[in-house]
């Protein structure tokens, strides 16, 4: 909150200092403006992110600086302009914003919930079989490190996360029907509590599309930003490129790539040719 | 291996580059014999198309004879001699079993930039920046093919490297253009742009029955060899005669029943549009000039068709969908779906109804495609079609 008052306080400012610089009849304005604004920030709810906000900021004071040196029509229009933009970013609430219904503030709640689907050119059997075996889900999910089936209800799991580190749990299948769905969540006392469910949904003449749903609580602490790493800012971005991966796998039989292929970049090059040059001599 | 590679806008140099290898199980080597620069790959040179990379190699048109083959591979042998597609497909996915090849949902190994930008993103493409894969292009002595037991057609003996070079994109590209237009008994089609790409699309509108065919630009020589080729051709060089004022002429009123757009985002023109579409370009308020695509819609008759092979990228700006909704027009465009037309395009090739070759201007050597680039580049007369051998 302190820091909020803060940023009214500067808001309040920004506006008074416009206000004088634009002469006497902006004045009065500020008179009878500047408490209404006052009020009117306190009731506005939060909707735009924090670098969205230092943009805004520094872009509106921008504005304003170069509006009110041009002076004339299109200097006012100028500072206007940059006016709005640093009431965006002081207050972290855009109208815009609220209009269209978007937000890109960060949420409060930890649980991270993520839900993709991709239709793949094979029968539900096919797709159901390869998910079953656990084991092979590090094919096509780069953070895993290894799955180890223990039982027929329990599973090993084993990802990588930055810095040599490595974050491990047991899993448990919750429910199944053959070819259609698998659910499981991970057993009491994992240091990432997680749950998911995998649907293979038939289609009429397209293949079978394949939903994946997943929630999972990353620990406070060090490990957990470690684990906000591993799955990227987006983990909505990782569950999809995993989800492509399983499609090319089924549809190809392999995941198309091009890292090790020639170009023109000289680190690359002098890679490849120290690379080769120590095969040689071994 | 030396490799043509874009070092920056307008700047492109041959490199001592490492040999490709086999990276995936459904790859092939292909030691390039013939390899031809695109116009399409100009607008790269230009700097028009985002996410390349300097040192990526260029190249989408090239043949050659295969050299390694991964393990999946059961179609090639060492020593097939093959011309390869520039768009990549998987042959397994929705997309492809539709012959829909271009839209192949598994052979682009980082689409993301295009998912952004488009929604969903196409096939790869050799040499034509990494939106489109990233994979390195044909302009080399070597390149890898992945997918090689879908794309790579086989040429039998007898049929020079020339003659059957332009299927791996321009002549596949000119023949659905025309495709594309559907073309009835008495039709008249009406093409802009004479480039490679036009010139076979001329041909293609013939051999698909049309009945005239026009075609559009403001280069003399291409015009000339447009209407050497084709005895039937009409021409319309548009910096001498207004260009809907003729084709209505041509058409007893009508207008085209097809207009084909084989120019693409850098088009051309001195009207008052034309030169507001380059004074955008240039501040980034647009992305690609328009001029030509505007004209062909402008021109065509009620309810006909807009056929597109000419390649945009970003965003249009003045697009006049007005007069296209006022007449009901109908709009086909997109990459070429290659594995379709390229086996028919050898036949027709090998039963003499067509000579690519006459599309080239220039042959030179691997080595001197910098000065070629720059020259295709400045002389679009004179320099029409450049191949290259390693």
């Amino acid at each position: 909150m302190q820091e909020i008052n803060t940023i009214k306080e500067n808001t309040t400012e920004a506006i008074s200092k416009i206000a004088e610089k634009s002469g006497e009849k902006l004045a009065n304005i500020k008179e009878n403006a500047v408490p209404a604004i006052t009020n009117f920030v306190g009731s506005l709810k939060q909707n735009v992110g924090d670098n969205e906000r230092i943009v805004s900021v520094v872009a509106g004071g921008g504005l304003i600086t170069y509006g009110l040196s041009k002076g004339g029509l299109f200097g006012t229009a100028m500072s206007l302009i940059g006016g709005g933009l640093l009431f965006r970013g002081a207050t972290g609430h855009c109208h815009v914003y609220k209009a269209v219904d978007k937000s890109t503030a960060a949420p409060t709640e930890t649980r991270v919930h993520v839900q993709k689907s991709v239709t793949i050119n094979k029968s539900q059997a096919e797709l159901y079989q390869f998910w079953r075996n656990f084991e092979n889900l590090p094919q096509i999910m780069n953070h895993l490190e290894s799955v180890t089936v223990l039982d027929d209800k329990r599973s090993h799991w084993k990802a990588k996360a930055p810095l040599g580190y490595s974050v491990e749990w047991d899993a448990e299948a919750t429910g199944e029907v053959e070819n259609e769905r698998i659910s499981w969540h991970s057993v009491e006392g994992s240091e990432i509590p997680n749950s998911g469910v995998v649907e293979f949904l038939p289609t009429t003449n397209r293949g079978t599309e394949v939903r994946v749903t997943l929630t999972y609580e990353p620990p406070a602490g060090k490990l957990g930003a470690l684990i906000a790493k591993l799955f990227g800012e987006e983990p909505s971005q990782q569950v999809a490129e995993d989800l492509r991966r399983f499609k090319s796998l089924m549809e190809t039989g392999l995941i198309m790539n091009i890292k090790g292929q020639p170009s023109g970049r000289i680190s690359e090059v002098a890679e490849e040719m120290s690379a080769k040059s120590q095969a040689a001599s071994a | 291996m030396k490799a043509v590679c874009w070092m920056g806008k307008h700047n492109v140099s041959v490199e001592n580059v490492p040999d490709p290898s086999i990276l995936n199980s459904r790859d092939a080597i292909i030691k390039i014999t013939t390899t031809a620069i695109c116009g399409s790959d100009l607008h790269l040179y230009n700097g028009f198309i985002p996410t390349m990379e300097s040192g990526d190699i260029l190249g989408h048109e090239f043949m050659g004879e295969v050299v390694e083959t991964g393990s999946s591979i059961t179609n090639l042998k060492k020593g097939d001699r093959v011309v390869v597609p520039f768009t990549i497909a998987c042959g397994n996915c929705f997309f492809c079993q539709k012959n829909l090849w271009s839209a192949c949902d598994n052979s682009n190994p980082t689409p993301t930039a295009q998912e952004t930008a488009y929604g969903y993103s196409g096939s790869g493409l050799f040499g034509f920046s990494h939106m489109m894969g990233g994979f390195a292009g044909g302009q080399a002595e070597y390149v890898r093919v992945p997918f090689a037991d879908v794309g790579p057609l086989k040429i039998p003996d007898g049929l020079e490297d020339e003659q059957v070079l332009f299927l791996s994109d321009i002549f596949p590209t000119g023949y659905q253009a025309a495709e594309n237009c559907n073309i009835q008994e008495g039709d008249t089609v009406a093409i802009w742009g004479a480039g490679p790409v036009g010139q076979f699309a001329v041909k293609s509108a013939f051999l698909l029955g049309a009945e005239k065919v026009v075609l559009i630009d403001h280069y003399k020589d291409r015009l000339e060899l447009a209407q050497k080729e084709n005895e039937n051709l009409e021409i319309i060089n548009f910096d001498v005669d207004d260009v809907y004022t003729k084709l209505l002429d041509l058409t007893g009123g009508r207008g085209p029943d097809s207009c084909i757009d084989c120019v693409g985002l850098e088009s051309h023109g001195s009207s008052p549009d034309a030169l507001l579409d380059y004074a955008k370009a240039a501040m980034f308020l647009a992305t690609d000039r328009i001029h030509a695509l505007r004209q062909a819609i402008y021109c065509c008759r009620k309810g006909g068709t807009i056929s597109i092979p000419g390649v945009y990228g970003g965003f249009l700006d003045k697009f006049p969908l007005g007069a296209a909704f006022g007449k009901g027009l109908t709009f086909k465009m997109g990459q070429t779906n290659m594995h379709s037309y390229m086996p028919q395009l050898l036949e027709a090739i090998q039963e003499n109804k067509i000579d690519p070759r006459f599309v080239i201007s220039h042959r030179l050597k691997l080595s001197e495609a910098p000065m070629a680039y720059d020259q295709f580049n400045k002389e679009k007369d004179t320099w029409r079609k450049v191949v290259l051998k390693p």
